[in-house]
């Protein structure tokens, strides 16, 4: 046994090395940086001209949701310099003390962002200390001109048993108990039971209308006419008009998420400044022009969207829509361990129905 | 060899074992036996009781019993069949039935999706033909022929060996003492193949029963199995407990599947190769 212990102790020892003998020959001559952003959230072009212009390499990796995210970071197993959270899950990182303080100094291209998007981000990071926007948008309605007779502007017509089978709802917990909430006319940051109650009697009433609950897959869905209404976010609705003119999104009436992804530096970054290069960068405005343009997705950079050249796109209510209009909009809050718990237990007895 | 040699051959296994097999199970017991601070709790595991959590399980044997009973029956007149084919012959048969399983699993699901959608390629194809169209995707059909589909290759492979290890002797013995065919299948054949049989039907059983991912691919997520309550404990309510606590028990069925199959294949003749 002792001798199984030593040999394990030396193959341990062994990989050890070898593992991290690959990771100094591997990154560039200044070092690298460790990312982790959402799946298809860049220009894959932005990170080579990042590496060839600073020589600091790039080791990318994606998560689905921010949810699969969380976890991993608060674990420690991988250390990432940059990550790219949304506000609520910001909220919770500050919080639990994940996150580092970034020096403003050293990314001079924050003057990009339009300030109405720090504002709004004093939501989740009242002192503007520790994350940088990246892109923002809202969550609404997308539906296929074809399919639907009636004018769209409210999150009722997801009840409606005309389109039953034809409805694709969010199959995430925060964003189905959104509509729910802003349908019954509640705040979508509710931790009140009764509210959150009725909520979760919409989503079951709804549950035998809805064709599947799905994430990314919206998108496709849609562009493939597989359902007549989708429930998504606005970013995607831009590509997916490309994709199929007879799709149009709207922002329900009854209010919505905005919602905002910005980068931040977890407390355990090894790379601290490379990170602040690297959002830096991001924020250049030529750098934000081509993933806006990529992922199109709205971004908060003004000096990018004054480079915008097509007329449609820079105009488009979609992608810069006037929030003013709306009084009812919000952006997610951190609701603690138990508000969580509280809402994936009642988000599973709609699923268990 | 001497016996030293071979323990030192084993070492690599019993490492990859203790690392792979022995420390998780012993975390996933950590985990389903404690609470969030770290305290002895037997709740994740009686929570099990929950309308929701036990609704989960039952849809979950429901399903993977329905899809088991399915396989069998498709793969024993399968197996005999590729039984009965000369060697050339079979080896290709065979071949063409592990083909697929070389393709990553859940882009084999994924594809189910595409061809079962509303407006997918089955569909499409029922419409040119002025047929009434197939509507199977998101209800538990389409995840009982996920895993028939998936899981098949595991049923025929135990069943054709256990009838290719039996002696032509035997039933030609049995013809001689004048039983007909369906006798000869029902006393001789059949019971020489049960090892097999049991055999498939736990491998089968047990990866059906925990599945998760074709249950979110071909059930919309609109149906909840006892996979899926402990992937999203997991992924999104991160709450580790709860999800090994319900492992636990899914770890019990799984355990009293291993001691039926143990029971009647004492020998090891059900093994796949």
């Amino acid at each position: 046994m002792k001798k199984l212990f030593c040999s394990t102790l030396a193959l341990c020892a062994a990989l050890s090395l070898i593992l991290t003998g690959c990771g100094s020959s591997g990154s560039g001559e200044n070092g690298e940086v460790v990312v982790y952003n959402w799946g298809e959230y860049i220009d894959p072009e932005t990170i080579t001209m990042f590496e060839e212009e600073t020589g600091i390499k790039v080791v990318y990796d994606e998560f689905e949701t921010n949810e699969v995210m969380y976890p991993k970071v608060e674990a420690g197993a991988t250390a990432y310099d940059v990550i790219c959270p949304s506000d609520y899950m910001i909220q919770k990182m500050i919080d639990n003390d994940l996150l580092a303080e970034i020096n403003f100094d050293n990314i001079p291209n924050a003057k990009n962002i339009g300030q109405q998007y720090f504002e709004q981000s004093k939501e989740f990071d009242p002192d503007n200390k520790y994350s940088v926007p990246y892109c923002f948008g809202t969550v609404g309605i997308l539906y296929n001109k074809t399919m639907v007779d009636e004018p769209v502007d409210s999150w009722s017509i997801l009840w409606d048993d005309k389109y039953a089978d034809n409805i694709l709802m969010q199959d995430s917990v925060r964003d189905a108990f959104m509509v729910a909430l802003k349908l019954n006319g509640y705040s979508m940051n509710s931790l009140d039971e009764n509210e959150l109650e009725a909520a979760k009697n919409s989503l079951i009433e709804q549950k035998p209308l809805v064709q599947a609950y799905v994430i990314d897959q919206v998108r496709d869905k849609m562009i493939g006419n597989e359902a007549a209404i989708g429930v998504i976010y606005s970013g995607e609705a831009i590509y997916t008009q490309r994709e199929n003119p007879d799709l149009e999104y709207v922002i329900p009436k009854e209010g919505t998420n905005v919602w905002i992804d910005s980068w931040v530096i977890p407390k355990n970054a090894p790379n601290k400044e490379n990170a602040e290069k690297f959002i830096d960068f991001m924020c250049r405005e030529d750098i934000a022009l081509m993933n806006f343009e990529y992922i199109t997705y709205s971004t908060p950079n003004v000096a990018a969207q004054a480079l915008i050249e097509d007329e449609d796109i820079k105009n488009s209510k979609i992608a810069f829509p006037d929030l003013s209009q709306y009084d009812n909009l919000e952006t997610f809050h951190y609701l603690g361990e138990e508000g969580d718990e509280l809402y994936n237990n009642l988000w599973k007895e709609v699923k268990a129905q | 060899m001497n016996s030293t040699k071979k323990k030192l051959l084993g070492t690599p296994y019993f490492i990859w074992s203790a690392i792979f097999i022995v420390v998780p199970l012993c975390m996933v017991f950590y985990y389903g036996l404690t609470d969030k601070s770290g305290a002895f709790t037997m709740e994740n595991i009686l929570s099990i009781a929950t309308p929701e959590h036990s609704k989960a399980l039952w849809l979950a044997l429901l399903l993977s019993l329905i899809s088991t009973v399915i396989c069998l029956l498709l793969a024993y007149p399968l197996a005999m069949i590729l039984c009965k084919m000369n060697v050339n012959q079979h080896s290709f048969i065979v071949l063409i039935f592990i083909l697929p399983m070389w393709m990553n699993f859940l882009l084999r699901t994924l594809a189910w999706q595409t061809l079962l959608e509303k407006t997918g390629v089955i569909n499409s194809i029922l419409t040119f033909l002025h047929l009434p169209t197939l509507n199977i995707i998101n209800t538990p059909y389409a995840i009982v022929l996920g895993m028939v589909y998936n899981f098949l290759p595991f049923m025929v492979l135990p069943i054709y060996n256990a009838l290719s290890k039996i002696d032509v002797n035997v039933i030609n013995a049995a013809r001689d003492l004048g039983a007909n065919e369906l006798q000869v299948f029902l006393k001789v054949t059949l019971p020489l193949t049960v090892p097999g049989i049991i055999s498939g039907i736990t491998m089968v059983f047990i990866p059906a029963l925990t599945t998760f991912v074709i249950s979110n691919l071909l059930g919309g997520s609109k149906i909840l199995l006892i996979g899926n309550v402990v992937e999203q404990e997991f992924t999104q309510a991160s709450n580790w407990h709860l999800g090994s606590g319900l492992s636990i028990v899914l770890m019990l069925f799984i355990i009293l599947n291993m001691v039926i199959s143990a029971v009647f294949d004492k020998d090891g003749e059900g093994s796949v190769l």
